[in-house]
């Protein structure tokens, strides 16, 4: 799961990571009076979850109201790559020495936390690493005991920060890797981690130049929100597509997909298979749907609502291969969706597996309208593609 | 010969009493495999259908010496019940369990490193493993496969199915099939079952099925053509996956342009690996190479 920005943020702050003081906002006038409260000169930026916002115009600096009022007034309701801008964060303008990049990480080759620093932050990362990769230091940390401050000052010392914020760089990679540890985050990444010019004492530790987070990537463990039940209403979810959001709250894994052919199987490896050998087949998966293991009739009903709720599949597949999955249990389900919500479009069902024999039986019993039986997946795969090509020819015909 | 599960196995199964759990334990057993207890908390001294339920690992471990431990406890239960049945010296541990967190599965898999070295993780998310006509641990619906000289790792459940079916069909059989499972930090890779397949007299073709995500594939294929002498036939999911979205396994999800399909594919063919387009295509290409392998004796 995916955060905002500020999202982000919040999280940074909770940890201890210095961040600006800021806003999240909705609406124009909160976004200036917001802009009011932390202090001219502010920078409004859009929330979304794509980069690019700065080349896009969803980062704009306003040394004044006017100008807030401007901005936010342009921003909000921008379309961004296909992400609509609905919340502002309105924070005070950083004065900015350095650019650093800071992220920790689960590295799967190595099955061991990993923290990257660079000191060429500001740019993409991926660029740094293809052109200066002596760069970046890539750390792995022992997942049982964690990242010492001394590993910490290692890093910072290693990958060349300036000698007076070795310490406030070790501060932040600390607490970064608390946020990634605490929150149960797969990815925790700062870009840029700035270094401010030097400022007065204020009194919370001398003058000198800070470091503090002026951006936040991260990504939290969806396995995991049951420890966290602070952050379960976090992500973007005004800018999900309405069906896959729905999915997600009735615990159905659902992908939303650009074709016209539902489709439906048990296992997400064989889902995906299922989507290549329809996409060899000629035809345009419309989704990717996952019944799961062990899916009961109840199950299967609401799984072919969602694939029904996108207007745009003319045909669906069921590929199922039953393991803990029993096949009788699918035929059930799709028996009573059908009594249910009558479709009006063709179905093409593979039944193999566990009741294989019994699920067959209760289909050709329950004989469903327009509901076509095949005995392989690649056979189901050929037969889903021409029903589709022939609703679409119809629906041509009769336009 | 077969890898890990076969007449020797003595199996103890965490989550006995569950729903699925006692199901899938009593269909293990119908098929042959040696059950010789569960592990229920507050539950010992119960039964399922004869089978002794224990309270925790130590009192199974003295009282029905398990070898095998298969999990079948909900996400939040499974890393501790993972590394109980390991600090009692059970040699394999089988996770059928979906959906525990990333940061649990990376305590688990570095805790075994350090403490129990001796321990053998396969999943967790997994279908399990079996080794037709001997034993089966899981959830493998064991009468679409039979025993004879293929062995199967995957990363995906139904897929298996899918293609040991089909390898099936065309009349040959499977001396082990091992689901290690489509998580992000899995307790084996495809190097580690690849290992033992090659030194498995039994075993005389290696059918890999992988998918989108991660870089396990391309590690395969590189200790394919440095240690493996047997053909290795892959199939690889997901080549219509976008970018950025997770396609249900938790380590299904392509990110940038690493771990896509036809990378993967190219790692593979690149190292001499005949990959299919489909799943009966792996399964012709499997028999093909086999039917020259029989010619051959």
């Amino acid at each position: 799961m995916d955060l905002l920005e500020y999202q982000g943020k919040q999280l940074f702050a909770r940890h201890g990571l210095a961040v600006s003081d800021g806003k999240a906002v909705t609406t124009v006038d909160d976004a200036v009076t917001a802009a009011n409260e932390v202090g001219y000169p502010v920078v409004v930026k859009a929330q979304v979850l794509i980069g690019g916002r700065g080349k896009a115009g969803g980062v704009k600096l306003a040394a004044n109201e006017g100008e807030a009022r401007e901005h936010a007034g342009n921003i909000l309701g921008m379309d961004i790559r296909g992400h609509t801008v609905r919340t502002l964060w309105i924070e005070h303008a950083s004065d900015i020495a350095s650019e650093y990049y800071a992220s920790v990480l689960l590295d799967r080759q190595a099955k061991q936390p990993m923290v990257i620093f660079s000191v060429e932050g500001g740019v993409e990362i991926e660029q740094v690493a293809e052109t200066h990769p002596d760069k970046l230091v890539r750390h792995h940390v022992d997942a049982l005991t964690g990242l010492s401050r001394e590993e910490a000052v290692e890093i910072a010392t290693e990958g060349g920060a300036d000698a007076d914020v070795i310490e406030g760089v070790a501060d932040a990679l600390v607490a970064l890797y608390e946020v990634w540890l605490a929150e149960d985050a797969t990815l925790a990444e700062i870009n840029p981690l700035i270094v401010t010019p030097p400022l007065p004492d204020d009194g919370t530790g001398g003058g000198g130049r800070r470091v503090k987070a002026l951006d936040a990537k991260v990504s939290l463990d969806g396995n995991a929100l049951y420890r966290h039940p602070e952050n379960q209403g976090l992500s973007d979810s005004e800018n999900e597509d309405p069906i896959e959001r729905r999915a997600k709250e009735e615990g159905v894994q659902y992908v939303k997909l650009d074709g016209d052919i539902g489709i439906l199987g048990n296992g997400a490896g064989l889902v995906m298979s299922t989507l290549d050998v329809v996409a060899q087949a000629g035809g345009s998966p419309a989704n990717f749907l996952d019944a799961g293991g062990g899916s009961d009739a109840a199950k299967i009903k609401q799984a072919v609502e969602l694939i029904l709720a996108n207007d745009a599949v003319k045909a669906v597949l069921f590929n199922i291969f039953g393991g803990i999955t029993r096949c009788d249990e699918v035929a059930k389900g799709l028996i009573a969706a059908f009594e249910e919500i009558k479709p009006s479009v063709p179905f093409v069902v593979r039944l193999d597996g566990t009741n294989d024999t019994q699920g067959r039986e209760l289909l050709q019993e329950a004989s469903l309208p327009n509901v076509h039986a095949a005995a392989t997946m690649n056979e189901a795969a050929e037969k889903v593609v021409a029903l589709a090509a022939g609703a679409q020819a119809s629906a041509g015909a009769a336009a | 010969m077969s890898v890990l599960v076969d007449e020797t196995t003595r199996l103890c199964v965490a989550g006995m009493t569950g729903k699925e759990g006692s199901f899938h334990t009593l269909n293990n057993r119908r098929y042959g495999t040696n059950v010789v207890g569960g592990v229920t908390p507050g539950k010992g001294g119960q039964d399922v259908e004869g089978i002794p339920v224990f309270d925790g690992w130590e009192q199974a471990a003295t009282a029905a010496q398990p070898n095998t431990a298969m999990i079948f406890v909900p996400p939040r239960f499974a890393a501790d019940s993972i590394l109980e049945a390991a600090s009692v010296g059970v040699e394999l541990v089988i996770a059928i369990t979906e959906g525990i967190p990333a940061h649990d599965e990376l305590r688990v898999h570095n805790t075994l490193k350090r403490d129990y070295p001796n321990t053998r993780l396969i999943g967790p998310n997994c279908p399990g493993i079996l080794s037709p006509g001997k034993a089966n641990v899981g959830i493998i619906p064991a009468s679409f496969f039979k025993e004879g000289n293929v062995g199967v790792v995957s990363r995906s459940g139904t897929l298996t199915y899918q293609i040991g079916n089909e390898i099936a069909q065309a009349g040959f059989g499977c001396s082990t099939i091992v689901g290690i499972g489509g998580d992000p930090v899995p307790g084996s890779s495809f190097v580690d079952i690849l290992e033992l397949f090659e030194a498995d007299e039994q075993t005389e073709l290696i059918v890999l099925s992988g998918e989108i995500g991660g870089s396990a594939e391309e590690e395969a294929a590189d200790y394919i053509a440095d240690s493996v002498s047997k053909p290795v036939v892959a199939y690889i999911a997901g080549f219509t996956a976008p970018a950025g979205k997770q396609m249900g396994h938790a380590g299904a999800i392509v990110s940038g342009s690493a771990g896509t399909a036809a990378a993967k594919a190219q790692a593979l063919e690149a190292k001499g690996v005949r990959v299919g387009r489909t799943p009966t295509e792996v399964a012709e290409i499997a028999v093909e190479i086999l039917g020259a392998v029989a010619a051959d004796r």
